[in-house]
């Protein structure tokens, strides 16, 4: 009798963390591919003026996190990314930033100086963010694989941990 | 079968409308404010009640970074003339995202302002409008700058 009553307690467990695993922004998860969807496309200006598309980090592993410079959590996040782009950046990783600010290059790019961000940042409006889903919060960062399919979606702040262990998983799979 | 058809209709109509209704705003004015009674040559304090939704908080009037927007309640040029605007104690609270404390709003709280009534007023029922620039945030996310509309009823009096 006792056996059974455990096999239950241990696929309820099962159960709750796969269904955990998915809403804690602190915990790696990958959609599983079948479930993927393709992440749409998009031409942005850069703050040189020039234009950066999606389509060419086709083959790479990207890091696409929206964010905006009166946005703390989004603040606390990015040096992590200028760390993940130093780092993976040899294996086919890339990051980019779509900035969403009201007053564009004024805010963004002297932020984007001071905190030295080594990776692609563009500036982003309503169209974009529509496209992506229309979430109203940031910061709002898409885990992307090699094949342009979005592997994660973290809405709000997540765990570097979280992070760079999706990174390692999708470069791990995509090679 | 025939009678209940109806209050179903009707049930499935008002929850259509509950679902199509627009969220409420993070950031609102607490109920209806009553009139202020304003005396023509006196200055008279209004209180704007706001409540914030639970988890959330905006940045006070003095934010702890210069890059975070400030809550700032300016008034329209109207019947009443503006003094200034008394806002509460922010508190100091740490978030995840935070290593200092920020000096926040949240809860319940309220805007004091002081106007003058000129002379020149016109006596009768009027409104003052204004607007509250605020940003929100809860402890993983922010919501974009806002700015609200707000409206008070004033009745002035020789």
């Amino acid at each position: 009798m006792k056996q059974p009553a455990l096999w239950i307690a241990a696929g309820a467990i099962a159960v709750y963390l796969a269904f955990a695993s998915f809403e804690e922004p602190d915990r790696p998860a990958l959609k599983p591919e079948p479930e993927r969807k393709p992440s749409p496309e998009f031409a942005l200006k850069d703050a040189r003026g020039a234009t950066v598309r999606l389509s060419d980090y086709r083959g790479q592993v990207v890091l696409l996190n929206f964010w905006a410079s009166w946005c703390a959590p989004c603040r606390q996040e990015i040096p992590w990314f200028t760390e993940f782009e130093r780092e993976f950046k040899d294996r086919g990783f890339s990051v980019l930033g779509v900035a969403f600010d009201e007053r564009g290059w004024t805010t963004v790019a002297p932020y984007a100086q001071r905190a030295r961000i080594n990776y692609p940042v563009l500036l982003g409006g309503d169209d974009l963010m529509t496209l992506y889903g229309g979430q109203d919060a940031l910061p709002v960062t898409f885990l992307i694989d090699r094949s342009g399919r979005i592997a994660r979606m973290h809405v709000g702040a997540a765990g570097k941990s979280a992070y760079r262990q999706e990174i390692l998983d999708l470069l791990k799979a995509d090679t | 079968m025939t009678k209940t058809t109806p209050k179903l209709a009707a049930l499935a109509i008002a929850l259509g409308s509950l679902a199509a209704a627009q969220p409420p705003a993070v950031l609102s004015v607490a109920g209806t404010p009553p009139s202020l009674q304003a005396k023509i040559g006196a200055t008279v304090e209004a209180k704007l009640p706001l409540q914030l939704r639970p988890g959330y908080h905006v940045q006070s009037n003095t934010p702890t970074d210069k890059y975070l927007i400030p809550l700032r309640l300016t008034w329209n040029p109207g019947p009443l003339e503006a003094l200034g605007v008394t806002y509460p104690k922010p508190k100091m609270e740490k978030y995840a995202f935070s290593e200092m404390p920020q000096s926040v709003f949240s809860g319940n709280f309220e805007l004091t302002t002081k106007f003058r009534v000129p002379e020149a007023a016109i006596a009768g029922p009027s409104a003052i409008t204004g607007k509250l620039r605020y940003q929100a945030c809860n402890d993983a996310m922010c919501l974009p700058p806002r700015t609200m509309d707000v409206k008070l009823p004033v009745d002035i009096v020789r």
